[in-house]
């Protein structure tokens, strides 16, 4: 599914990423743990491929396509799906319309017919209901006056709906409630196959109650210098990143 | 990958050139000799068989023009028009005017069938007759469509529907004839023929235009239209468009507009009259497409137009909705005179500049009656080198007490080539009025445009989106299929803004 090879990157000339080698299977959800500032959102931008991130070394591939030749929009079609760390607003924009507008992009790229407004109102409902969501949620502005956690449920939302093969959630949990929490873990869950993967991006051991992972890897520093199973999760809860170091 | 072959679509058709409407009509036209003088005036005037008042007040206004220096005072540059180097009469050879579709020439029903103006009633109409306001399942609402090619209306489609209502509706030269009392009693009396060195060369010259009375009580059952195409080399176009909406009445208007591809700038002097007595409602939509040039700022219409209104009754109310995209320069100022009591203008304005076009639009609220109001709603985008201003004036008199106005403007910016620009005119002389005025310019930030990508969406896409949102108040004002059409536009204008 996903290979990354000591991939390498910097931003405005500063090297961030210092050489990742990663491999998510088909079908597996791993976690992504790390200090504040260690690279983990730089990691997701770059591997959808956002600008301003320079890749300098390295290969990511991708159900057998390079990843980074291709254009965001084309990733997205691949099956790619990023939730935002910071889901961005866009006034005016209606939450429906940018739904389905991006549900039907990504149908076209996999040879899919389009929804038409009534079949997407449809299914979106259905997904909401799932999510717990309002549905007045639909009829606003792309995130624009959402609170902190409804952003992060949109962001779930648009996975739900776009069904991607892989899903990297960049700290989707930070800012949850309890309830929300278990309905996001949910949202993951639902998509497990065995052609879909994950990589979350966490800073809490709690979330990994919910979405168990197969793998759990520590980015330090631009490196992953460490991975095990969920245990590791529960070492480092326990006894912060310092323990990683002297490892 | 399918994705892969739409960016490059998207590429080839941005670089290509997206004006949609570009092509030219061959068909034999008559034209008077080039060049402007008292005597082009009178073969204007003698070809419509015109009644001698109508010549005077032409020859009037001739007189005041050339006594008229061009204005410079607007943000737009361009170089000095030469009035002698054109054509001030163009028109499709036909015998008399056509009296059914059938005698129209069908080269030119094909013209306008290319625009995708109908011009057919049963074609429209099936499917929805008798289904009153709203149209059947799918089906449109009726559009009734005056026709204007170059100098002279073509074909005006639901004549006979109207005329049962009472309501008039058909091209200016038409009611000249037909309404002559009405014609006199309001032409020029919004824009007399001394108001501006544009609108005193159009009413010297103006060859045609659309004409709409609305008897008094009445409610117009459907859109009325006007479609304007200049088609002819070095022609200027100068119609002249008078609207009353009598005690009572509901009225409303859609224009549209477009020319071929040319290199040569074209001049377009229109002047537009709305006139609203007590509790009448005009609403005015205009979906400006004319060409714009290229994107080396080469040839596009210049459209310097005068357009205002008269809410001359007590509750009275004016709708200007203008989604400007098109020609090389928009110099216009929609604006209402609000002289009833409690009467009420609005005016919601999209426009767009891409590659070298200019803008300087906005309107004017001259309040006179008490507890007149007003709103303004602006939204410019500039990409490419465009560059865009705002220009408004809200005018209280001592007389307008508890009156109101509200603007907004709002700026886009794509790229950092573009420029915008807001001059707000501010006049109260009144203690109680109320004037309010907001300001914001923004630009299309990099990670909008990340997180629409990531969901899938082209660039070209998002861009679409992200304007069509910054527009929304503005477009949720224009009629149904207009709005549809409108957002099309606002997304073609913009290809080839971003990357
Ligand atoms: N545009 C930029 N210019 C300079 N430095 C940057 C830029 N963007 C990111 N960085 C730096 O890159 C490093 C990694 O940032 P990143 O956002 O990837 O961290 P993170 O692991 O996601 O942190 P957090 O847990 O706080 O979300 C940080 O030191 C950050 O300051
Ligand atoms: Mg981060």
């Amino acid at each position: 599914m996903l290979k990354i090879e000591g991939l390498t990157a910097e931003v405005d000339g500063k090297p961030i990423l210092k050489g990742i080698d990663l491999e998510v299977p088909a079908g597996e959800i791993h976690a992504i743990m790390g200090p504040n500032g260690s690279g983990k959102s730089t990691l997701s931008y770059v591997l959808s491929g956002r600008e301003g991130y320079e890749i300098t070394g390295g290969s990511v591939s991708f159900n057998g396509v390079d990843l980074l030749a291709l254009e965001p929009e084309e990733r997205a079609a691949a099956g790619l799906f990023l939730a935002f760390q910071y889901p961005v607003e866009l006034p005016g924009v209606g939450n429906a319309l940018f739904l389905r507008t991006a549900l039907n992009a990504v149908r076209r790229g996999k040879g899919e017919p389009e929804l038409d407004a009534m079949q997407f109102l449809k299914l979106a409902r259905e997904r909401m209901k799932a999510l717990s969501m309002p549905e007045d949620m639909l009829k606003r502005g792309v995130n624009v006056g959402f609170s902190g956690g409804e952003k992060k449920r949109n962001e779930v939302l648009q996975m739900a709906l776009l069904r991607p093969k892989l899903a990297i959630l960049d700290e989707t949990d930070s800012g949850l409630d309890i309830d929300a929490l278990k309905i996001v873990a949910d949202g993951v869950n639902a998509l497990r196959a065995p052609d879909f993967s994950a990589l979350v991006i966490t800073h809490y051991q709690r979330l990994l109650d919910y979405i168990v992972p197969d793998k759990v890897h520590v980015l330090m520093g631009g490196r992953i210098v460490q991975s095990g199973g969920p245990e590791l999760a529960h070492q480092l809860e326990a006894s912060g990143y310092a323990s990683v170091k002297a490892a | 990958m399918p994705a892969v072959t739409e960016t490059i679509e998207t590429v080839q058709s941005v670089t290509e050139g997206t004006y949609k409407w570009g092509f030219e009509t061959d068909i034999e036209m008559e034209f008077a000799p080039k060049g402007l003088s008292e005597d082009i005036v009178r073969f204007i005037s003698k070809k419509k068989n015109e009644p001698d008042w109508l010549l005077e007040w032409r020859l009037k206004a001739y007189a005041l023009w050339q006594k008229m220096e061009e204005p410079r005072w607007s943000a737009v540059s361009y170089p000095a028009i030469d009035y002698q180097d054109a054509y001030y009469y163009a028109a499709p050879v036909q015998k008399a005017k056509p009296k059914s579709l059938e005698e129209v020439d069908p080269e030119l029903l094909r013209t306008y069938e290319k625009l995708g103006i109908p011009l057919k009633e049963q074609a429209i109409l099936a499917g929805v007759e008798g289904a009153g306001e709203t149209p059947a399942d799918g089906g449109r609402l009726p559009v009734a469509v005056d026709a204007v090619f170059d100098s002279v209306s073509v074909a005006t489609t639901f004549k006979a529907r109207l005329e049962k209502e009472g309501i008039v509706f058909c091209s200016i030269s038409e009611a000249v004839q037909t309404h002559p009392e009405l014609v006199r009693q309001y032409l020029g009396t919004v824009v007399p023929q001394g108001d501006n060195f544009y609108a005193a060369l159009n009413s010297a010259v103006f060859t045609d235009g659309s004409f709409v009375y609305i008897p008094k009580g009445v409610r117009c059952p459907m859109e009325l239209s006007t479609y304007f195409r200049i088609n002819a080399k070095s022609t200027g176009q100068f119609e002249r468009t008078l609207i009353i909406a009598d005690e009572g009445s509901t009225v409303s208007y859609l224009e549209g507009c477009t020319a071929p591809m040319r290199d040569e700038n074209q001049l377009h002097a229109a002047v537009v009259e709305l006139v609203a007595l007590d509790d009448a409602s005009i609403k005015y939509s205009t979906v400006q497409n004319w060409y714009p040039g290229d994107a080396e700022g080469r040839g596009g219409i210049y459209n310097f137009v005068t357009k205002r209104a008269q809410c001359r009754g007590k509750r009275s109310k004016v709708s200007w909705t203008q989604v400007e995209t098109g020609s090389a320069i928009t110099w216009k100022y929609p604006s209402c005179v609000l002289l009833g009591d409690d009467s009420v203008g609005e005016f919601y304005s999209v426009a767009i500049t891409n590659n070298r076009q200019q803008a300087d639009t906005g309107t004017k609220m001259i309040h006179v009656g008490k507890r007149t109001s007003s709103t303004i709603i602006s939204k410019g985008i500039s990409a490419g080198r465009g560059q865009n201003t705002y220009r408004g004036l809200v005018r209280v008199a001592p007389t307008a007490s508890a009156a109101r106005n509200f603007t907004q403007c709002d700026s886009l910016l794509i790229g950092d080539q573009c420029g915008a620009h807001t001059v707000p005119y501010i006049e109260n002389r009144c203690m109680t009025a109320k004037v309010e005025h907001e300001a914001t310019t923004s630009r299309i930030a990099e990670d909008q445009l990340f997180y629409c990508r990531q969901r899938g969406l082209s660039e070209e896409d998002a861009v679409g989106l992200i304007v069509n949102g910054f527009c929304r108040e503005v477009l949720k004002e224009l009629p149904m299929e207009f709005a549809v059409e409108a957002q099309k536009l606002l997304q073609i204008s913009l290809e080839g803004s971003v990357g």
